[in-house]
């Protein structure tokens, strides 16, 4: 696997440039700070860019300036070397200079609602990613590795490392959203005699890498998390179930684990307390379903990877029957820094609803794709123009996948909701995995929903009908919208389809298999309105035409 | 690939992979990605010497081949169908698909001349289609054998399917 | 024990309990097909969801256990509307040749359709996906164009009989049921048992045998004449013939489990060549010497046959002795008969040297 960019630089400074902006001098603003920024030193660390389309008329130009979020306007030229000198080198925010919260209107109101800021340098899940050597136990170490471990074992019952997350207020990140506090509390209070902990690294989610990131450059905080969730919830043994395709991953983790190994940080009677923790590396062998944590579990257990019924969860019925702790890698990455500093410091991040950070990929028709870590609540229109730099070929923005395949589609005119849970759930979007797809006003829609159901008809485990068929159905009416041969009844037919997916699916699969349908027809029902009625599709990618049979066969299975 | 695709080289291999992962059921998986690896699919055969290996009941249940078969057609990394010399995955997942992937999967096929999970009648190719290998970021993305190309556009495939003999 | 309530209803059962289960108990049915009580749930064909309590979505009642106080609603409109979907997606992926199948035109998935309203013609798939009769077996007829995946009769093969002989491949839209490594039954072990027949709940898996007999007209439940086990089985009658043997859940001994000789083997009933009267060899008749080959039969009465019977066992007995005669009775045979013969050898002719085909 390629090595990944993580986009890191130590502030951002976006300079609002349309025409109004133009009209009041940001031109001669744009030129003045860069100038200035060179003449301290500070082109390698600072990023200079624009930004169009912020509202706030009477603020232009303005000036924002990241990570701290903080708006600085109208600014003049002339402001340019003091913004330059205090802000981005001495790191002091010019008080007098910030427009009041209250005057942040329009596309920028965001900002304002904002709490916690999060310096570049300060980054939590990917503290130590491309710092240290992967592959050196030493080197986690220097950086604050297994202290949270020490500190566990040494000096916090299990009730206070789970009352310390509770405080943190840290929700799963595998999608659900779920309190991690929480479910740690329901596996502690299960009695069993023998219970796991599992780390779901399947990640199989289209878009989604930020678990490999992870994996590969700071294996031992997943293999410290571990150990501390096994204490706190008194398992003795665990698996990484890790997705087959990450070879790299796969070989890093392994290594990690024979080093803690040989430090007495993972086995027997860990640093020389009562404490054990077995570690063992379950690798996938290509199914997206196995990431769903019932999926998973029949997985290692030598089954196909077949949701089950729930409830019951796995917190009380888990891997063989026993209660079983499932998180997500990025969830996991989050506890060793919690407990070693605590809850409290956690909830300075993010927004109050969604405490932290969150780890984002960031891809599609952008200038720069990558990996990055903020606060949760940024919005999308934030992303894009900071981290993505920017719509690729200047081509306007269109809609967003937030979370993978499963996610929900965002229009251009919901870019500014705030991405965390709490406020995604409100405008009904899914925050999911922190896949960030980015299409281009050249994206067909229909034609994206139809790529995405092809996904989910084959990537369904087959075991229930509303998804086996139901995908399928789908499918084969999106390829006859592609093909100009459907009626408008075909939209009845496919919410029809998505409702029973959402109703009526074992599991997530199913029932987020929806949710791209249902969201084409909410925001772009005229887009697909008009492959129907006009026989056209506004972008030009579909075909319009019956291109080749659409019967399908069975094909045989094997060959001798 | 070097294992012998004799009636003992099966049941050395399956030895082998017994020997290496247990027999308990949360080893099937591990042993069928090693005989996968090994072969480049999985032989009809192998999984009968897998079987004679685990006669005995795993867990509850007692696996037949079936079991295996099952397995191996459930997981899409592990095939049953004999493959190419190189096979070439092609990512069809929407954020590869964005950013050109259709036209590269157009220009794949008339290359290649093979459609989704052909192998071609010289033994040289095999076209498979991925979902999302989480390489999106540098989409499209087409993996051949072990190395993986990102960025590929339909000018640049002729060269790099050059490089496979 | 729990209690709940299951629409209006106060229940209890034992814990564990499905909550299909707890509302059978309570009279209440809910449309199933991928449930059976003999087989461990499996959650698949969702046709069995209920309203519970607390919860956002309809649950699956056949994998959900009982819980202390849960509130159940098993039939309203939107559940109704919610089997409607189910059954019109598996019509969607059933298609029907239109050959006689000996099922009275029904099963349980069309039972259900037609119980919901459903206009089959519209909704049934318009093409086949698979070959008719695409396995070689001589018992099992399989036509997988009108499977549902409800995997009942895996379970049935693995649970029931333990062979293990079905089970699913691939996934997604492409899921399919086959035998062993993708080969034929009889190649993956299969014994003939038609257990996964008896299971099957819309004759993707038939009996070859019974297909254009159309059916039956009366059911005799009796009990099978083979082996000392005392299968229950019912004789499915047409016009005084036995066209097929089903079993059935309720037998004491057997439920629903049959072997092959059970299920199958009942074609010597109407066999032409089944003797109905006794037959002896014309030589032994007419006194003369053995010729070779033994010469022909002839029909006699019963008593010229058994009196012919008991002089030669007369003769050998005396002349070589009690032990060389032995005496191998049959589970065709009643108790008071088998009875009899045990006395017969042990008292009429003095010999211990008496057995039993059941007991093998
Ligand atoms: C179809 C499907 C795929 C999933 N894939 C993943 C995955 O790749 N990684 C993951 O961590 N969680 C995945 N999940 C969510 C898991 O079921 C589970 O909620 C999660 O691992 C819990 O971890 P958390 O509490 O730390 O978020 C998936 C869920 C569904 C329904
Ligand atoms: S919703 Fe899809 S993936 Fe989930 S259990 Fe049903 S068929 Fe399988
Ligand atoms: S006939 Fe009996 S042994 Fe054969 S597949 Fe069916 S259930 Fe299994
Ligand atoms: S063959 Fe019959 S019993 Fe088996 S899965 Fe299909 S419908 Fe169910
Ligand atoms: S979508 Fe192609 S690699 Fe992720
Ligand atoms: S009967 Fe409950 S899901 Fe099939």
């Amino acid at each position: 696997m390629m090595e990944v960019k993580v986009i890191n630089k130590r502030a951002l400074v976006l300079v609002s440039d349309d025409s109004e902006s133009r009209r009041l001098g940001s031109q001669e603003l744009l030129q003045a700070l860069r100038t200035e920024i060179d003449r301290c030193g500070l082109a390698n660390e600072v990023d200079l860019n624009t930004i169009v389309d912020v509202g706030a008329k009477n603020l232009l130009p303005l000036v924002i300036i990241y990570p701290e979020a903080v708006v600085y306007g109208p600014v003049h030229p002339a402001d340019a070397g003091r913004i330059v000198k205090e802000h981005l080198s001495q790191g002091r925010v010019i008080e007098e200079m910030i427009v009041p919260k209250h005057q942040l209107t329009g596309r920028i109101a965001w900002l304002a609602a904002r709490s916690g800021a999060l310096p570049a340098a300060q980054r939590i899940v990917l503290e130590r990613a491309g710092r240290i050597d992967p592959e050196s136990i030493e080197d986690y170490i220097i950086y604050d590795g297994y202290q949270a471990l020490t500190k566990a074992l040494t000096q916090m019952t299990p009730a206070q490392v789970i009352e310390e997350l509770t405080i943190s207020g840290l929700q799963g990140r595998g999608g659900a959203g779920f309190p991690t506090g929480k479910k740690w509390e329901i596996v502690a209070s299960t009695s069993g005699s023998k219970k796991y902990v599992i780390c779901n690294a399947d990640e199989s989610e289209p878009g989604t890498y930020k678990d490999r990131v992870i994996l590969e450059s700071d294996p031992h905080s997943i293999v410290e998390a571990m150990a501390l969730a096994a204490y706190a919830i008194g398992a003795d043994e665990g698996f990484i179930y890790i997705r087959g395709e990450y070879q790299l991953a796969q070989q890093r983790f392994q290594k990690a684990i024979e080093q803690a190994q040989a430090l007495g940080l993972l086995g027997e009677h860990i640093l020389g307390t009562d404490f054990s923790f077995h570690l063992h590396i379950h690798s996938g062998a290509g199914a997206y379903v196995c990431g769903e944590e019932t999926a998973l579990i029949e997985s290692i257990e030598g089954k196909r990877g077949e949701p089950r019924s729930r409830p019951p969860y796995p917190t009380t019925h888990g891997l063989w029957g026993c209660p079983t702790l499932v998180n997500n890698v990025e969830t996991l990455a989050n506890v060793p820094p919690i407990l070693r500093r605590s809850g409290e410091w956690y909830k300075k991040f993010g927004t109050p609803s969604s405490p932290g950070t969150k780890v984002y990929t960031i891809f599609g028709n952008v200038n720069l794709t990558g990996v990055f870590e903020v606060p949760m609540g940024i919005t999308l229109r934030e992303a894009i123009s900071i981290y993505a730099k920017g719509m690729k070929n200047g081509a306007a923005f269109k809609l967003a996948q937030t979370g993978g395949s499963s996610g929900s589609l965002i229009p251009a005119s919901l870019q500014d909701t705030p991405l965390d849970f709490a406020a995604t759930r409100k405008a009904g979007v899914s925050l999911g995995s922190g896949a960030l797809l980015i299409a281009d006003e050249n994206t067909c829609v229909v034609d994206l929903v139809k790529v995405l159901l092809n996904f989910f008809r084959f990537e369904s485990c087959g075991k229930c009908t509303p998804c086996r068929i139901g995908t399928q159905r789908s499918y084969e009416i999106l390829t006859r919208i592609t093909q100009g041969q459907a009626e408008l009844d075909a939209l009845d037919e496919l919410l029809k389809l998505a409702d029973q997916m959402v109703r009526l699916s074992n599991c997530g699969l199913g029932q987020t298999a929806a949710v791209p349908i249902r969201d084409m027809l909410k925001h772009f029902r005229t887009e697909v309105e008009a492959h129907i009625q006009l026989g056209v599709c506004p972008t030009g990618v579909c075909p319009m035409r019956v291109e080749a049979p659409a019967a399908e066969e069975m094909q045989p299975l094997a060959s001798a | 690939m070097s294992a012998h695709t004799t009636d003992n080289g099966y049941k050395e291999m399956a030895r082998l992979a017994i020997e290496k992962h247990g027999t308990s059921p949360d080893a099937l998986i591990p042993i069928l990605l090693e005989v996968n690896q090994e072969y480049g699919y999985i032989p009809v055969k192998a999984l009968t010497e897998i079987k004679k290996h685990l006669n005995a009941p795993v867990g509850d249940r007692l696996i037949q081949e079936g079991h295996l078969f099952s397995l191996a057609s459930f997981y899409h990394m592990l095939s049953l169908k004999a493959r190419g010399r190189h096979i070439v995955l092609f990512c069809e997942s929407a954020p590869c698909h964005v950013t050109g992937g259709r036209a590269v999967w157009q220009a794949l096929q008339e290359q290649l001349s093979l459609s989704a999970g052909e192998t071609s009648p010289d033994g040289k190719w095999s076209l498979v289609t991925t979902s999302c290998l989480g390489a999106c970021g540098v989409g499209p993305v087409v993996v051949i054998d072990e190395d993986m190309y990102g960025n590929v556009t339909p000018e640049r495939l002729p060269e790099i399917l050059s490089r496979y003999e | 024990m729990i209690t709940l309530k299951i629409d209006g209803k106060t229940v209890e059962v034992p814990e564990n309990t499905t909550v299909l289960r707890a509302a059978e108990a309570a009279g209440i049915t809910i449309p199933t097909l991928c449930d059976h009580p003999d087989l461990t749930p499996y959650g698949g064909c969702r046709l069995c969801v209920v309203e519970v309590k607390g919860y956002r979505l309809p649950m699956a009642s056949c994998a959900l256990p009982v819980s202390q106080d849960m509130e159940v609603i098993t039939e309203n409109p939107a559940l109704a509307e919610a089997r409607r979907g189910i059954l019109e997606l598996l019509l969607s992926d059933y298609y029907d040749q239109g050959y006689e199948d000996g099922l009275g035109g029904s099963n349980e998935l069309l039972h259900w359709a037609e119980h919901y309203h459903i206009d089959l013609e519209q909704a049934m798939a318009k093409q086949p996906r698979y070959r008719v009769d695409s396995d070689p077996n001589p018992f099992v007829w399989v036509d997988m164009n009108k499977c549902i995946l409800c995997t009942r009769c895996i379970r049935a093969c693995a649970d029931v009989q333990g062979r293990f002989v079905w089970s699913l491949a691939a996934r997604g839209a492409h899921t399919q049921v086959v035998a062993g490594a993708g080969t034929t039954m009889l190649d993956a072990r299969c014994e003939s048992c038609g257990a996964c027949v008896a299971y099957c709940p819309t004759g993707a898996l038939n009996n070859k045998m019974s297909l254009h007999l159309g059916a039956a007209d009366r059911k005799v439940t009796t009990t099978c004449t083979y082996c000392g086990v005392g299968c229950q089985l019912e004789l499915n009658v047409k016009d005084d013939k036995v066209i097929r043997v089903t079993s059935n859940s309720d037998a004491a001994v057997n439920g629903m489990r049959l072997c092959v000789k059970g299920r199958y083997g009942y074609d010597f009933i109407h066999h032409p060549d089944r003797l109905t009267q006794p037959q002896v060899r014309k030589y032994l008749l007419d006194g003369t010497p053995r010729p070779p080959g033994r010469g022909e039969w002839v029909t006699v009465d019963w008593d010229t046959a058994l009196d012919l019977t008991a002089a030669k066992l007369s003769a050998c007995r005396d002349i070589y002795g009690s032990n060389s005669l032995g005496i191998l009775c049959s589970a065709k045979c009643l108790n008071e008969e088998n009875y009899l013969f045990n006395k017969f050898a042990r008292q009429v002719i003095g010999t211990n040297n008496i057995d039993h085909c059941a007991r093998l």
